[in-house]
């Protein structure tokens, strides 16, 4: 028999009772796919996403000032086609040696796809158009550049080059908020998904830091840095985010002294930032109770000083092992950058509920409800695929078999 | 000036400031201070601050009548009673949107984690895309969708959704219940208006509709980990013995998989609890949004922040009591 057949045979229809649960299930998921598909094309109205669509990306940042954010996408953009692409030109035995692997040439298809696509379909005016496929063709080439010329790079270049990351960021707060001689614009008017992504990534890179201390303290043997790191992330743990939230906005005034209070965008970021730092803590410590007692020991009996037994001996191995959990945090912070809305702020959710809120698109709520959730799922699926990968370069038998054979 | 030799005696002590038995408790000692003076620094304007608007800690507003109305309660409220009466009536709705959350999300995850094992392939793909799609979207984009998108776009009277004993309408969930003397009742239409026993609103429907739905993935998560654990060697000695498929499951591999699944049901159930505070977003008067009320009514931050606080952490360490009773008792006992 045709093995695909044999197996559709013991997976689906092995007994009686299997083959009616499979034809239920059939049957069902074709007219849930059906019903669906008739909806998308048929019943809604994307308009609604169309003529919003500026404000779903950026809120209300300014018109004529929103060049800067062009350029930051271009320059990230860039960014990302070099390191990718240095990624893809040192041979690795976990890979073979192409300089485009199947996977790659996967993703950059579909981001061509969804770039041909999407500004049509969200009926840009062509000046717009014309610029995401500039910015996708600016991926390919950086792709292609570096991964073309960057073995020409000499090593000091190459360990350099993730500095250029923490560089952006910094340029990209500049070119955000303005100054340096950029016409200032106001937290308040930010929004969208430049707000979610904002927010989203500030309190993923400051909360890491913070939770590696939290763990290292709660683990430490001086009992008044354990306590303090398990009373400050029991509390966190305990309390529901929006508590906090409120937390920030109505009693971090009362708690500094007046005028000194942030903006409530920040302090809604900070707040995030805390809340999230208990929960890394508590991923990282479960790290670092699987790195064994006599890596510690061996280590200092080498004479490595403490810091140097952390940083070069235990956290490598406590942090391999912690990866999943932390990543799976980390998506758990993008998903709850959307409470910022119960707040008053307009990231992508507060935004569609301000758009919900315009009787001209009353009764079009599934369409932005929908358009939203593909969104986050995306992003978040893309940084659970990004962490398996990761898991699997970083896991040990992969890497000793790299190290054999160079 | 010390004497070059005794440095080279080993049973000298050295300075105190490189001393290893000194520098720890050198260092939390600065530590303590540091953090003694930024909470006194931060109490001091908290006291300052309220006493310049003269709201100074008080807990005399929990008295006074409160002015605003809740839709549906469990204990009597209304404008009229005090304020610790809202909250209380408050805190009875989370309640009951935890109560019925757990129940339904344990049932939902636990079918969906024991699907993931079944011998049809279309039933496993169809539960990992379910965990999957699930896990990747905010519960508060959820609760929206499941509010706005489904519950409000119900059709009223006769056009309702009905099973035998259910009716799903625009003006809420009917379910079938012993009604006035004791006697069992149908939801029946009296004048183009639903009647029956027990009625629920859209909002608490919304709301335990989108909690079960995503607690039930992590659920389902947990109960896949647990199951996985247990050695694929007791699966294959029950079949062997005779034991179908269910039976090899409920009497072989869950006792043991409990083990693995009580801890990790925990951390599940006090996040379901905490997430309930995001029935706010749905309309549903729970402990969070009476307290938002209450706070824009009388202003008082500090007091209503505290009561939320002591109530969520009160109900996470319930939580917490009740599952390690739990977890003491499915452990295995060895001699």
């Amino acid at each position: 028999m045709n093995p695909l057949l044999r197996r559709l045979r013991s997976d689906l229809f092995a007994t009686p009772a299997d083959g009616a649960l499979s034809l239920g299930l059939i049957a069902l998921i074709t007219a849930v796919a059906v019903g669906l598909l008739q909806w998308a094309t048929q019943r809604a109205q994307w308009a609604v996403i169309q003529a919003n669509s500026t404000l779903f990306a950026v809120g209300r940042y300014p018109g004529d000032q929103q060049w800067r954010l062009w350029l930051l996408t271009a320059l990230l953009t860039a960014v990302t086609g070099v390191t990718w692409g240095l990624l893809r030109c040192h041979p690795r035995a976990d890979r073979d040696g192409t300089l485009w692997p199947r996977n790659d040439r996967l993703v950059l298809g579909l981001l061509v796809v969804v770039v041909l696509w999407l500004p049509g379909a969200l009926q840009l005016t062509p000046a717009l158009q014309i610029r995401w496929s500039l910015l996708a063709a600016l991926l390919a080439a950086s792709r292609w550049l570096a991964g073309r010329f960057g073995s020409k790079l000499s090593r000091p270049m190459l360990r350099l080059f993730p500095l250029v990351w923490p560089l952006i960021y910094l340029i990209g707060m500049v070119l955000i908020s303005g100054g340096l001689g950029l016409m200032p614009v106001s937290p308040s008017q930010w929004g969208g998904l430049l707000l979610t992504l904002l927010t989203a990534s500030f309190a993923i890179l400051l909360c890491f830091p913070m939770g590696v201390l939290l763990a290292l303290g709660r683990r430490s043997d001086l009992p008044l840095l354990r306590w303090i790191s398990v009373i400050y992330i029991e509390f966190i743990r305990g309390a529901p985010l929006i508590t906090l939230l409120f937390l920030g906005q109505n009693i971090l005034g009362f708690l500094l002294p007046g005028g000194f209070a942030p903006d409530r965008i920040w302090r809604a970021a900070w707040v995030l930032t805390f809340f999230a730092a208990a929960y890394l803590a508590e991923a990282v410590r479960s790290g670092l109770a699987s790195v064994p007692k006599g890596q510690m020991e061996a280590a200092r009996s080498l004479g490595l000083s403490y810091p140097q037994t952390l940083v070069r001996v235990v956290l490598p191995q406590a942090l391999r092992v912690a990866l999943p959990a932390m990543v799976g945090q980390f998506i758990s912070l993008l998903q709850d950058t959307t409470l910022l809305s119960l707040i008053g702020l307009l990231e992508l959710l507060g935004v569609a509920r301000t758009v919900m809120a315009n009787p001209a698109f009353l009764g079009h709520s599934a369409e932005v409800y929908l358009t939203l959730a593909l969104l986050f799922w995306s992003c978040c699926a893309a940084l659970g695929l990004g962490s398996r990968a990761l898991e699997k370069r970083l896991d040990p038998q992969t890497l000793s078999r790299s190290s054999s054979q160079p | 000036m010390r004497d070059p030799q005794a440095l080279l005696d080993p049973l000298d002590r050295p300075p105190w400031w490189r001393d290893r038995r000194v520098i720890p408790w050198l260092g939390q000692g600065v530590v303590a201070l540091l953090l003694l003076v930024l909470i006194a620094f931060l109490l001091g304007n908290l006291v300052h601050n309220l006493t310049t608007r003269g709201m100074l800690l008080s807990w005399r507003w929990l008295g006074q009548p409160a002015g605003f109305d809740i839709s549906e309660t469990l204990v009597p409220f209304s404008a009229e009673m005090p304020y610790w009466r809202g909250l209380v009536a408050g805190l009875a709705n989370t309640l009951r949107a935890v109560l019925t959350g757990l129940v339904g999300a344990t049932l939902l995850g636990t079918l969906a984690g024991m699907a993931s094992f079944s011998r049809n392939g279309l039933l496993r793909g169809l539960t990992r895309t379910y965990v999957e799609t699930i896990r990747n979207i905010p519960l508060l984009l959820q609760l929206i969708f499941w509010y706005f998108v489904v519950f409000l776009s119900l059709p009223n009277g006769t056009a309702a959704l009905q099973i035998p004993g259910v009716v799903l309408a625009k003006s809420g969930l009917y379910l079938a219940g012993f009604g006035q003397g004791m006697h069992w009742s149908l939801p029946q239409l009296v004048n183009g208006v639903w009647q029956a026993p027990l009625r629920l609103s859209v909002e608490f429907a919304a709301l335990i509709s989108g909690l079960i739905i995503y607690s039930g993935a992590f659920i389902a998560e947990v109960v896949r980990g647990g199951i996985a654990s247990v050695p694929k060697g007791q699966w294959e000695a029950a079949t062997s013995l005779g034991m179908g498929w269910f039976a090899t499951l409920r009497h072989v591999v869950l006792p043991q998989a409990l083990r693995v699944i009580v801890p990790g049901l925990n951390t599940q159930y006090i996040s379901l609890a905490k997430n309930s505070s995001l029935a706010v977003a749905v309309g549903f008067t729970d402990l969070y949004s009476v307290a938002e009320t209450t706070l824009n009514q009388t202003g008082r931050a500090l007091e209503v922040y505290l009561l939320l606080l002591g109530a969520y952490l009160a109900m996470d360490l319930v939580i917490s009591l009740l599952m390690n009773g739990l977890n003491r008792f499915v452990q295995i006992r060895e001699r």
